[in-house]
Formats: structure tokens, sequence, C-alpha cells
């Protein structure tokens, strides 16, 4: 039940992740990512991760790609407004996709990754576990991306700031 | 047993979908009397007696007018976004505690249709997809004020959710867990949230305006500048959703309230009720007092909407971003120190 | 501004409460089809065409208040009072069609002030609502004043 329910949704992400490549419209680009993102979200929920799941749900259905939404309905960008490349950066672009696959296909070997994948703890997922845990054993990655996230902010808050004096 | 919990679950949901459609439907008429009233009018009266069947009446003329599809618009789309609209106002009465237990044939009955763990941010959730009917629509319609609607709304409503969630979280710090049933479970008698997180709940009350697009805030869809903002190209039942959605919106955010920060189905002296009822009436009348709260909060909306003119869009901004984001993150920082305080004593 | 005016709060609790009190007054409402306002004194309604004291009518069809119309309303035929219809009109020519196009007509009253026989009023009530314009057309039989009852 479960596996068959895992590859009914994986199939789906995969499904609507090639949309996203191949839809001509980026807007229609962006609203089949965000349904990728929604079976993410049930991923992470097959997963018995409600906390993460949520938190996929609000961050990147909710706020982010909205934002995305935001600005490409801001340029409105048609389907005859995006020119066709040259061949030269098709080139490019199939050989940097294909090192890519070849990176991820390797990783997931050297990972034997095929292997049944079984938690430790099942409620691992749940919000006061993953709290515990994420300031207990993982403190110092959690307090260095917040920190990441933080100058991420200044520096956005710094480029606004530029933009009003030149104006 | 497996049976007698899908039909009770199924039942729950089809009572609490009938109620969520006809409080929708007569906050529509109670919208124009409110109205009325707060301008010395008597508001629809003609339909029924006292224009009971107003909304009956609206529903009916809604059905039967022609739906405009505008030939340069998205097709597809401009169907989507009064569906989604309508579908993702729906979804967040899934997590509300109704009431309590109900003892039916020596079962008991739970009133919420799902208690999920992260109850608070399945809302959250939610209210942040609802944007999505208002962008994809008014992208759709190929109308410059349209667009403008949308991408007002999209704005607005990310601005927004910021202190909203903030406020949350100072919440979440005084409840100490995110399922809506033990927030609702916490708060019994008297002993109501709103008395802990005056502030916060303030905050939320101010959010859930801008997030529910209600006056002072109907920015996306000001008919004095925008003509109707994202559903100027709308007619007949495609209209008719965007009006009912926003109008279950504003349910659920007075639920969402009324749970959070005013004790849900508590109230003073329910023990007592209890005892003298039985376990069904009791949590009935549980039931009744969230739905007054509900109502007292929905006539809130109504009565702002009708007294406090819209705000410039760059007011609005600076009131998100530069006063209540501030005034939210004190607000956790005050939660926590009064936390410490009191867990050091 | 001092702080409190900055917040803004006191100013908006203030509004909501006079909000508040317009609930309970008195309702400005009149229910017009069941009741109905009362017309000031100069009000101008709907034309009518008089009788006199005999039930005959009094217009003659002189064609000053189509002349004095400034909106061009009003279009009458003239014909000859026939013998045995001295009962019917007081002039020897009377209006045997007499039109006014409300849809044109402004109300203005000229057409009263015109009259030498003090035939046309407008005292008449609002003029009501229709569907197709060649119904805003009221010829005599919408016009003219009912006969009196003979007593």
């Amino acid at each position: 039940m479960s596996i068959s329910l895992f590859y009914f949704v994986a199939f789906l992400t995969i499904f609507f992740a090639l949309l996203v490549i191949f839809s001509k419209n980026p807007v229609h680009s962006v609203l089949y990512l965000i349904v990728t993102f929604f079976t993410f979200t049930l991923h992470y929920i097959m997963l018995n991760a409600q906390f993460l799941a949520i938190v996929n749900f609000i961050v990147y259905m909710g706020a982010i790609m909205v934002l995305f939404l935001f600005v490409l309905m801001l340029l409105n960008l048609n389907e005859g407004s995006v020119g066709s490349k040259s061949n030269l950066l098709k080139m490019v672009g199939v050989i940097a996709g294909m090192c890519l696959v070849i990176t991820l296909v390797g990783s997931v070997k050297a990972l034997n990754a095929s292997d049944p994948l079984v938690l430790q703890t099942q409620d691992l997922g749940l919000v006061k576990n993953l709290g515990k845990v994420l300031f207990s054993k993982f403190l110092l990655p959690f307090e260095i991306s917040s920190i990441l996230l933080l100058s991420a902010m200044v520096g956005a808050v710094l480029l606004a700031k530029k933009d009003i004096k030149q104006g | 047993m497996e049976l007698a919990f899908i039909i009770e679950k199924f039942a729950l949901i089809l009572v609490i979908f009938l109620i969520s459609l006809t409080v929708a439907a007569y906050s529509t008429l109670a919208e124009r009397k409110i109205a009325g009233f707060l301008q010395d009018r008597v508001g629809p009266n003609r339909a029924g007696p006292g224009g009971m069947f107003q909304p009956l009446a609206d529903g009916l003329k809604m059905f039967f007018k022609e739906e405009i599809i505008p030939t340069d618009s998205n097709k597809a789309l401009f169907i989507l976004g009064p569906s989604l609209a309508l579908f993702t106002s729906f979804l967040g009465s899934a997590v509300i505690p109704w009431g309590q237990d109900i003892e039916i044939a020596g079962r008991q009955v739970s009133l919420q249709i799902t208690d999920i763990n992260v109850g608070m941010l399945y809302i959250f959730g939610v209210v942040s997809l609802g944007v999505y009917g208002i962008m994809i629509g008014g992208w759709a319609s190929n109308n410059k004020f349209s667009l403008m609607g949308a991408v007002r709304a999209a704005s607005q409503s990310i601005s927004y959710e910021i202190p909203m969630g903030l406020s949350i979280i100072a919440l979440l710090m005084a409840t100490n867990t995110l399922s809506m049933k033990e927030i609702a479970e916490q708060q019994h008698g008297i002993n109501w949230n709103f008395f802990y997180q005056p502030l916060g709940f303030i905050i939320f009350l101010i959010c859930s305006f801008a997030e529910t697009n209600r006056t002072p805030f109907d920015l996306p869809e000001c008919e004095t500048e925008l003509v109707g903002g994202y559903h100027t190209e709308y007619s007949g039942f495609k209209m008719g959703a965007y009006m009912f959605a926003e109008y279950l919106n504003m349910f659920l955010a007075s639920a969402v309230m009324s749970t959070l920060y005013f004790g849900a189905y508590n109230y003073p002296g329910m023990d007592w009720v209890n005892e003298l009822t039985g376990p069904v009436i009791g949590p009935l009348i549980g039931m009744a007092v969230l739905m007054l709260k509900i109502f007292a909060f929905i006539f809130l909306f109504m009565w702002v909407r009708w007294t406090v003119p819209r705000f410039r869009y760059d007011q609005l901004m600076n009131l998100g971003w530069k006063i209540l984001i501030p005034l939210a993150i004190a607000n956790i920082v005050i939660t926590g120190i009064v936390i410490t305080i009191i867990d050091k004593l | 501004m001092n702080f409190w005016e900055r917040l803004y709060l006191p100013a908006i609790f203030q509004g909501m409460g006079i909000t508040f009190r317009h609930m309970f007054k008195k309702k400005e409402t009149i229910f017009y089809p069941e009741v109905e306002r009362e017309f000031s004194e100069n009000w101008r309604g709907m034309h009518s065409l008089k009788r006199d004291e005999e039930g005959r009518e009094r217009c003659t069809a002189c064609g000053l208040c189509a002349l004095s119309c400034p909106a061009e309303a009003i279009t009458m035929i003239a014909a000859e009072r026939q013998k045995g219809e001295e009962a019917l009109y007081r002039e020897e020519k009377y209006a045997a069609v007499y039109e006014i196009n409300m849809l044109r007509c402004i109300f203005c009253g000229l057409c009263e002030e015109a009259c030498p026989k003090e035939a046309i009023y407008l005292d008449g009530p609002i003029v009501p609502a229709d569907y197709l314009r060649k119904d805003f057309i009221y010829g005599k039989d919408k016009l003219v004043e009912e006969p009196m009852k003979v007593q």
C-alpha cells in the first residue's frame, strides 16, 4: 500500500517537474513548480515528517513561489519573448546537464541509497523531537545557517536602499 | 468499528461544510444589513420576511447570469482561479476543534475533523495558499487592473504573513503546543489566551484583516482605483465564487481567532453546565458558544469595514513592515522573558 | 502629532464608537412603494390635462405649450368641435392628439406657465419606469384628468 502510494506520488513529482521544464509559458512553469512542491509535501507526510511537510508547504508553496509568480507577472514574459538560444549555448547546456546527471547517479550509487531506508525513531519528524535534535545535536549548523540567512537579509536591505539613493 | 469511524467523520465533514456554506451565505446578507444599520438605513428587506431569502436570491441571480470568458484570457487558468480560491477557503476548517467530545451510543465522537500535531501551522499554510486563487485569476484575465489587483494581493499577503507567523510563535511559546485541540483544552473556563497575549492578538487580528482582503486592507479589489481589482473580468458564478471565498475566509479567520485567543468552545461555568446537561447537550452548548464568538468576530470585521477607510498602498507596507513586524518580535521577546521569570519563581 | 495621535488606534476606536451609535438611531428609510415622501409645494411631476367645473377638457390646442417647451417634448393635433360634443370640450377647438415624450421632458414647468386656459399642470406623481422607449410617449389616455364623478 505505502510502496505503491510512494511510486504514485514519485511519478507525479517527476511528471510535474518535467512539465516545469517543457512548458513554454513561464507562468505555467511556475504553477507546475508549485504542484511539484506540493508533491514534496506529500512525500514528507508519508515519511511522518509533519513539521517539515508543513514548513515546506508554507515557505516554498506559500511564500517563495508567490514571489516567483509575482516577479513573472510583473515582467509579463510571453511565449514569444524568450528568444531561441544559439547552438553553442544549447551544447553547453547539454554538457552541463549531463555532468550533473552523472554526478547525481554516481553519488547515489556510492551511498547505496537503493537499500531500503529504516528510520531509527518513527517520530523523528514531529515538532518536539525535531526541535530537540536541532537545538542539541545540530546546534552549530543550525546557528550557522541562521547567520547565513541574517546576512542574506542584510544584503537584501542594502540592495534595496541603494536603489532609493540613485532614484 | 472502523466503519463507524468513517461514517462519523463523513457526517462531521458534511455538517461543517454545510455550516460554513450557510454562515458564508448569510454573511453576505449580514454585511448589507449591518452596513445599512451603521448608516441609518435598513438594508435589504424585500426577499422574504426581513430580507431572509436575500442570499438565495443573490445566488440564483449569480447562477443565471451570463458567464463571460474574455477571448484573450488564459481559459484554463481563468477558471482555475476562482475554483482555487473557493477550495482553499474550505480547507482550513478541518483542524478547528468545534467542541468537546460528544458521547453517542457509548462512543466518544470528536467534534474536530482531524487533530494533526501541527494544526496551527496547517492553518497558516492554508491561509498563505489562499492568495494563489487571486493571483492566478488576476493574471489570467489579461487585464491591467486585474493584474494590478493580483500583484497587490501577492505583496500584501506576503507582507502580513510574517507578523502573523511571529504572533503565532509567541502564542506557541505561551501554550507549548501546536495542536489546535490542546490549545482549546488549555483555555478551560475563562483561562483564555487573550489575557496572556493581548498584543499578539491585536497583531493577529490586523493581519487577519489583511489576509482576508477586508477593508481597510482591500487594496486588491479596491473599486475606486482598480475598477474591481482581480475580479474585474469575472461575471456570474465565477464572480460569485470569489465573493463566497472572501466570506468563507472571514468565517475561517473568525473561527481561528476564537480558537487561538478567545477560548474556542470554553466559557466560564462550563463544568457546571456540562454536569447539568450531560455528555451530548453540554458539548453542543460549547459549540454554540464557539459559534457566538465567531459571529462576534464576523460582526467586528463588518463593523470595521463600514467605519475605517482604505489604506494607501505605502501606508499598508509601512504598517506591515515597520510597525507590525517589530511589534511582533518585541512580543516574542517579552513573552520569552515573562516565561523565564515565571519558570524561575 | 503626539504619540497617541500617531498610533491611530484611538481615532479608529472613536470612529467605531460613532458608527456603533448609529446602529440604534432612527432609520431614515422611507419604504417607497408603500409609504411615499410628501412632495413639496412647488413639486413638478407628471403632467395632467385639466377639466373645468362641468367636466369639459380645458385645452384648446393653441400650441403655446409646445412652443414654450425647451425640450420639444410636446406634440399635438388640433380638431374642431362637432355638434353634440359641447359637454366634452370647453372651447370650439380641441386637441385630438396630445402627446408628451416623458424621456425628453425636463419638468421645467414652462408649459404650465404658457397655458392661457389653465389646462396643463405638472401636479402628478413621479413618472414611472418602463422597458420600452415608445411607452414613454404619453397620450391623452394617460394625461387627461379623470372625469368628475356625477353627483
